[in-house]
């Protein structure tokens, strides 16, 4: 069959999928979009989490057929892109970057995913930053094996006070300490 | 070095330089690689049972099936030379499995089948027809039968220094005369590394040379294998792993997704892709075997240790051999003068375990640690005193002085941090405002400082920038912007105009990424190529005081060093071993029984830290993974088959992030004068190191109850509060 889906902005068909298939194994194996990853394949780890119509699922867990006519979001359509058309950063993932949350890098789309939806529903809707305790009950379902989720902690209180104020104009320094 | 702005970027916080990449979802993993045109895609089929043959299997099914390409099995796959090809992390007795090259299966989940086809659901569905019947042989499956029949290391092991008994004096005698004693068994179980990125490996064959995108920690390792296994000179294959996403170890030997990824590949003459599925990474990876310890302490009444007895066992399969070092920590960590310790290995019919993260001291240590506090609970001294007043300075297993060691200094520091003073020593003293018991407990962290040969090469370009590069690995500790930090600072550039890769057969030979040794043996090599090359583009103009931008503008084209360091006898010498001190408070529910840990702490002496931001996070990672084998972690076998019962990620517990609380590493100020050129000890493992004995001994403190079996699950606690 053909899917047809809005990914990251673009309309994108992807044709022979299988009824079986995933949405998360269409976006890496059809469409070329391998950031989100596959790790456990039932829903336990949080790789792979993207945006379907705004709302974060595991896409191992979602058939392809159940995201069709539907707008996908995935780690690479976090940012817009910049002004002379390179690829930006959104601040979540700056901020991730800036505090070291980022090791081997494999968990790190889908905690990037998860942690934008928490900024959205918390500190951009006016509800203030999250508390240490919501971002980890938020962040609980994406395994990071490397960190011990210190850093990560640490990068989301960094984008939620970015989101709030502002990062300061250009961008941090990566060589900083935090 | 004669940009001062440049000479401070070795212990810089520098942000990783690959992060911008990885948050971008940019970066590409072995899975990910595009081999071309015609790729199709491996469903490996494995055995259910523990020891046996083959009697029949019967592919017409799964080849009949919609988009299947080929169905290999041990009747018809290519009969592969396997010459004898043993690697410095691949157990040096026994022999690895031939990958369908017979009807002979040896452990539950080997691969016995592979399904190849036009998508990975097609594979998938393929693999599910293949039927396969056994006739089962007489296998052990339970680990208590395996350690009736356990045995010493083996002659190869004994030439790596690897003994099965150990020790000085005479241990039974100064224990018999010793005032007071302790003797405790400790049962530590199998753990999986669990890396979030499962093993997966992308082939492709061209004009007889083989291409592999492979997920290791050692890409030179992976061509000697894939050279041996097809009989090629080692320069017809080619193996990439430019991003590595996690591996603690499960990195450090190829796997059946290698080979058979490779077979097929060469079988159906298309690029072939095989992901390992996360049920496989428990049956087809190696793990931390599972190990039971006895310790036996003896004192004087001022806590002067007089004796130590250590005795381990630990699983490994019936092919090989795997030991690991698990009772060395006990000859060196404290001064004692009477010490023995005995290490067996127990053949189960099972896949061979491999080393983990920490292997060998987390085992060892844990119980250690575990013992000292309940040495100093019947001395009625404090924990930590009674470590210091056992501290040394010199190394009696070997006779020779520490190279460094500031074990004192971390527990003044973490202690501080932690306020251990606030301590009340009796055990259920201490409640939190929500009523649950709090225990502090603390232990001693330690791993060796090793270093490998290396080489690498630096490629000083005429705009002014550098490209160095090694074949090493970045797992997730952060080689590739130490790298560059060490590279910089040495060419006296600024850290964006160097770049450093890694991860390719065709780059200079790195050791393996593993040990806590990359920036040992690596950054020394690094350090070196970089000042040759620097030395040599100066020498071009004469100069040697002039800005290196300016003269690699002028001289107009490049410039190249490639220079290979290796140790000298300086570990000979000095016993060089990174220090640690870790603190643990846990708060446990009187009622329910939970344990949960909310604060952990530790300090590390490792020589110089060349990049404290990703050093910290190695450490905090590494704690969490410590707290996980305290708390969750166990890969259960089922004792009557062998078989791993709760190979997923529901089942087998990695820490989330809302089981961690907070977490402090600091390093203490040391200075290594002796241990390799940059002075770095390495800090990858120790973080793992101590903590459950640490969380273990909180736990004893906050109920009274000593859990003598990992993880301390809630029914192991229960009936033991104090109330």
């Amino acid at each position: 069959m053909r899917v047809t889906m809005t990914v990251n902005g673009h309309r994108m068909d992807a044709d022979d999928v299988w009824e079986g298939e995933s949405l998360l194994y269409v976006l890496r194996e059809r469409l070329g979009l391998a950031g989100s990853k596959n790790a456990c394949e039932q829903g336990e780890c949080g790789s792979c989490t993207v945006f379907l119509d705004e709302v974060t699922v595991c896409a191992c867990l979602v058939a392809a057929g159940q995201a069709h006519g539907r707008s996908v979001r995935t780690v690479e359509g976090l940012a817009e892109a910049g002004a002379d058309g390179a690829p930006g950063l959104s601040d979540v993932q700056e901020a991730f970057v800036a505090a070291g949350a980022v090791q081997c890098g494999f968990c790190t789309p889908g905690l990037l995913v998860q942690t934008e939806d928490l900024l959205r529903r918390t500190v951009a809707a006016g509800a203030g930053a999250p508390s240490d305790a919501e971002i980890r009950e938020a962040l609980a379902g994406n395994l990071c094996r490397c960190t011990g989720y210190e850093a990560v902690i640490e990068a989301v209180r960094l984008a939620a006070e970015w989101t709030e104020r502002g990062r300061p104009a250009g961008g941090p320094a990566r060589g900083e300490a935090r | 070095m004669t940009s001062t702005a440049a000479a401070s970027v070795v212990g810089q916080p520098v942000s990783r330089v690959d992060g911008p990449l990885k948050v971008a979802g940019g970066a590409t993993y072995a899975a990910e690689f595009d081999p071309g045109p015609g790729l199709c895609h491996g469903a490996i089929v494995t055995s259910t049972v523990a020891s046996g043959r083959i009697a029949s299997i019967d592919t017409a099914a799964a080849e009949a099936a919609p988009g299947v390409v080929a169905v290999l099995t041990h009747r018809n796959a290519p009969v592969l030379p396997y010459h004898e090809h043993k690697g410095l992390t691949d157990p040096p007795e026994g022999e690895r499995i031939h990958l369908l090259q017979d009807d002979r299966v040896r452990h539950q989940g080997q691969p016995v089948a592979l399904a190849v086809a036009e998508t990975l659901e097609e594979a998938v569905y393929a693999a599910s027809l293949v039927r396969v019947s056994y006739r089962p042989e007489s296998a052990v499956t339970a680990f208590s039968d395996a350690v009736a029949h356990a045995v010493p290391p083996g002659p190869r092991y004994r030439d790596r220094g690897l003994e099965g008994d150990g020790g000085r004096g005479d241990a039974d005698a100064a224990l018999g005369a010793a005032p007071v004693r302790i003797e405790a068994e400790y049962v530590m179980p199998r753990l999986n590394h669990n890396p979030i990125e499962p093993h997966g490996t992308v082939a492709r064959w061209s004009e007889g040379e083989l291409t592999l995108w492979d997920k290791t920690q050692w890409v030179d390792n992976v061509r000697a294998e894939m050279a041996a296994v097809f009989g090629l000179p080692p320069d017809r294959v080619r193996v990439v792993s430019p991003f590595v996403g996690g591996a603690f170890g499960s990195g450090l030997r190829p796997w059946a997704n290698v080979t058979l990824a490779a077979m097929a590949s060469r079988h159906v003459d298309r690029p072939v892709k095989v992901v390992l599925t996360r049920r496989q990474m428990f049956g087809i990876t190696g793990y931390r075997p599972r190990s039971t310890h006895r310790v036996a302490l003896g004192a004087d009444r001022d806590g002067q240790l007089l004796a130590i007895r250590h005795e381990g066992v630990s699983e490994t399969s019936t092919y090989e051999t795997y030991a690991e070092e698990q009772l060395g920590s006990s000859e060196y960590l404290y001064a004692c003068r009477d010490v023995a310790t005995r290490y067996r290995v127990a053949p189960r019919n099972v896949q061979t375990p491999n080393d983990m993260r920490g292997p060998g001291k987390v085992t060892g240590v844990h119980a250690l640690e575990c013992a000292m506090d309940e040495l100093a609970a019947a001395l009625d001294m404090d924990p930590v005193e009674l470590r210091l007043r056992n501290d040394t300075i010199v190394d009696q297993s070997t006779g020779v002085p520490f190279s460094s060691r500031s074990l004192r200094e971390c527990y003044q520091a973490a202690g501080e941090r932690f306020g251990w003073s606030r301590r009340n020593p009796r055990p259920g003293a201490m409640r939190d405002e929500r009523g649950r018991l709090v225990g502090y407990g603390c232990a001693s962290a330690t791993w060796p400082a090793m270093r490998q040969a290396a080489e690498a090469r630096a490629r000083l370009l005429p705009d002014g920038s550098a490209v160095v590069s090694s074949s090493s690995s970045d797992m997730g500790p952060g080689t590739y912007t130490s790298m560059t930090q060490v590279a910089a600072e040495t060419l006296g550039l600024p850290l964006e105009r160097v770049r450093f890769e890694l991860g390719d057969t065709r780059m200079p030979t790195a050791p393996v990424h593993g040990g806590s040794w990359t920036m040992a043996s690596l950054g020394s090599a690094v350090q070196a190529a970089c000042a040759e090359a620097r030395r040599r583009a100066l020498a071009e103009i004469g100069r040697a005081d002039a800005d290196l931008a300016a003269v690699l503008r002028q001289i107009g084209e490049p410039v190249e060093a490639t220079v290979r360091t290796e140790p000298g006898d300086e570990l000979r010498r000095y016993s060089a071993h990174s220090f640690g001190a870790v603190f643990a408070e846990v708060a446990v529910d009187p009622d329910l029984c939970t344990v949960r840990v909310p604060r952990l702490v530790g300090a590390y002496g490792v020589g110089r830290v060349v990049n404290p931001k990703t050093a910290r996070s190695q450490i905090t990672g590494g704690m969490v993974m410590g707290m996980g084998m305290a708390l969750t972690e166990r890969t259960e076998v089922d004792p009557r088959d062998a078989r791993p019962v709760n190979s997923s990620l529901a089942d087998y517990l990695v820490p989330v992030n809302a089981d961690v609380g907070e977490l402090d590493a600091v390093f203490v100020d040391e200075e290594d004068p002796h241990v390799n050129p940059l002075g770095v000890k390495g800090l990858g493992e120790i973080g793992t190191v101590g903590v459950a004995a640490a969380i273990c001994n909180a736990v004893y403190h906050a109920t009274g109850r000593r859990v003598r079996e990992l993880p301390v699950t809630v029914e192991r606690v229960l009936g033991a509060a104090v109330r």
